[in-house]
């Protein structure tokens, strides 16, 4: 697979506002049993303190059964005023009926426009890969991926910000239960997990594209924190062939997990070992496989490690994980009530939408909570 | 909706003396700065004890109670209060009736905390005074920096163990962490940066999981009088736990202590 990528270089403007942290929430049923955005909704409006209005998005996994075999892209088409955003449609909609066999598309339903500021024009395709020459050699997943870097790079104001089968992402400017009340997500899609972000931006600017959840994919990332080791992880997922265009840190996260899990077909204990290794110390006592592997991971991985204080909820089809750096700079909480299994930066959060638990826990720095539906493998820490 | 009932209802001026005791919040819907506006009105009116019920994530509660002639209250929450509970406490008494999150008696002062759960990250966080008790367990970085001066002298119990970064950068204090289910600590980086206070932890401890700075050691009487105290409070405030005082002292313990009141005196001298 080869890619040409001309990486956008935009002078940052310097970024004014106090500083605090996000929230991220997630909720999954693990029998498969889905249901609207409204608790998820609630449960993030709770630590609203946590956020400051300038982003907020929701993954869900299981919203589009009537469309399941197809890829569910979402587009942000940006730009100001009505032209510039049907210009970069008229642009994508070519690009697509190229590339790809468009089954259905439509806008994607919100309500007022005036209760959000500036949004953009966001429209949703089902597509099957059509390819052709060489690119047949590809798998559908390359195919696609190698697709959406084109777009995000080459066309103006038109983003992919969605790209899974039988899931979808949401997401904008605003406090995170707005943006869920202009989507509509409780009242027009169910789910089994959903996956919720409030933003409190820091070191980059709030735009639609810049809210959590990022995505590649049925891989979506929210993630409260900073990666510090951003520059080298990017240079790295260059080389791969992915382009980083949103300008915010987290991206770095969802192309490294669809690197590590869906290419290189890692699992998920070994991800979060390459993410958030152990420190040389902890490795040093170990037994000598474990030594072994610990310390290959760190040598080959390097690049990828990502440093400073993170604490993200990862969702796949059929699997939510959670993970913080290895010294849990951001918090996360995790509980169980029956079939729902819930992870968020607070527990008073989870406490709101299920009153009572099994089981609640904090997990340790570096590991990783897994939840995977019934009918898959379960790991539970 | 918001609003805080008092339980005696013809509320006068010249009632407002001791047999006027008991309020209730409801904190449903309620804001951070709206519950603690509403602790302090309650407090200035004479009142000496509230009930906080459907609290879920509120923050600072506690905080700001101060006033110039001392004024102390009890306060019981049911729910899950939010983060930085009882930051500053000036010597009010608060139970929690479920866990706690992060940050609970962040430079506290002086009084006492019960959480009947657990509680989160930061716990005790540059506590100077007072005391507080947490049933179950505790997350990272639980008494960072504690510190002491002259009479005052924080003291920390926690029934179940605590997560990495166990008394780091402590400067006083007692911290004491029961693990009354395995004995077994597994937390890492206790006590790095420790250089002052003192961490009883029943059970035992490798070498490789505290700092550098930390001299692990058997108790001595003087400890054990110590402990005798706090574990007798401990029991005496959470009975459902089912063992009794004599059960837990009598078995083993150690102590962490700093070897050196100053561990960087030398880092940044030329």
């Amino acid at each position: 697979m080869e890619f040409k990528i001309i990486m956008p270089r935009i002078r940052r403007e310097l970024y004014n506002r106090e500083i605090c942290a996000c929230s991220i929430f997630g909720a999954m049923n693990q029998d498969g049993e889905r249901f609207t955005g409204a608790g998820v909704m609630l449960a993030i409006a709770n630590m609203r303190v946590r956020g400051n209005g300038l982003g907020g998005g929701f993954a869900a996994y299981g919203i589009y059964p009537d469309y399941k075999d197809y890829y569910a892209f979402h587009l942000m088409f940006t730009g100001k005023g009505p032209q510039a955003k049907r210009s970069a449609k008229k642009e994508l909609d070519a690009f697509l009926c190229r590339n790809f066999d468009v089954v259905y598309d439509e806008e994607i339903p919100h309500g007022d426009e005036t209760s959000v500021s500036d949004p953009p024009l966001v429209w949703r395709y089902f597509v099957l890969p059509k390819k052709q020459g060489e690119d047949s050699l590809l798998s559908d997943e390359d195919y696609i991926v190698g697709k959406i870097m084109w777009v995000n790079t080459r066309i103006e104001n038109a983003y992919v910000f969605s790209s899974g089968k039988n899931m979808g992402c949401f997401k904008g400017v605003g406090y995170p239960e707005e943006i869920g009340e202009y989507f509509m997500l409780d009242k027009l899609y169910k789910a089994y997990t959903w996956t919720v972000h409030g933003r409190f931006p820091t070191n980059t600017q709030a735009w639609w594209g810049g809210a959590h959840p990022f995505s590649l994919l049925d891989t979506t990332i929210v993630h409260n924190g900073e990666i510090s080791s951003y520059g080298t992880n990017r240079w790295y997922l260059e080389m791969y062939g992915y382009a980083c265009t949103l300008q915010t840190d987290t991206e770095v996260i969802a192309y490294a997990a669809d690197l590590l899990m869906r290419r290189q077909k890692l699992p998920i204990e070994i991800v979060a070992k390459i993410l958030a290794p152990p420190i040389w110390n902890a490795i040093d006592r170990m037994n000598e496989k474990e030594k072994k592997l610990l310390t290959t991971l760190r040598m080959v991985y390097a690049p990828l490690l990502m440093n400073g204080p993170f604490a993200v909820i990862i969702g796949q089809t059929g699997r939510m994980i959670g993970l913080t750096d290895r010294i849990r700079l951001r918090p996360i909480t995790a509980a169980t009530r029956g079939e729902m299994f819930y992870l968020s930066s607070e527990e008073a959060s989870i406490r709101l939408i299920s009153p009572q638990f099994d089981r609640v826990w904090t997990p340790n720095g570096g590991e990783p909570v897994v939840c995977e539906l019934n009918s898959m493998r379960k790991v539970l820490q | 909706m918001a609003r805080a009932v008092l339980s005696e209802s013809s509320l006068k001026a010249d009632q407002l003396n001791e047999n006027i005791t008991t309020a209730l919040i409801d904190a449903t819907d309620l804001e951070t700065k709206e519950l603690n506006d509403q602790l302090m009105d309650l407090m200035l009116s004479g009142v000496k004890k509230v009930n906080i019920i459907n609290v879920c994530g509120q923050r600072y509660i506690g905080t700001r109670l101060y006033t110039p002639q001392h004024l102390r209250m009890e306060i019981e929450i049911f729910g899950t209060p939010g983060n930085d509970l009882a930051a500053f406490l000036y010597g009010h008494k608060i139970t929690v009736h479920g866990n706690a999150q992060d940050g609970v008696g962040n430079t506290m002062d002086a009084g006492e905390i019960i959480v009947e759960g657990r509680a989160g990250d930061v716990l005790g966080f540059s506590m100077r005074g007072g005391e507080i008790y947490v049933r179950d367990n505790c997350g990272y970085r639980t008494a960072l920096h504690m510190k002491e001066y002259e009479g005052k002298r924080p003291v920390l119990v926690v029934g179940d163990s605590s997560q990495d970064f166990l008394g780091e950068y402590m400067a006083g204090g007692i911290v004491i962490l029961l693990d009354l289910h395995d004995q077994t600590h597994k937390a890492n980086f206790i006590g790095t940066g420790m250089h002052g206070g003192v961490i009883y932890l029943r059970g035992s401890v490798e070498p490789f999981q505290v700092g550098g700075q930390v001299a692990i050691s058997p108790l001595d009487d003087a400890d054990r009088v110590v402990l005798d105290q706090y574990v007798s409070r401990f029991v005496e405030r959470f009975p459902e736990i089912g063992k009794s005082r004599e059960e837990i002292l009598n078995s083993q313990f150690v102590r962490l202590t700093p070897k050196s009141k100053r561990p960087y005196s030398n880092l940044y001298a030329y």
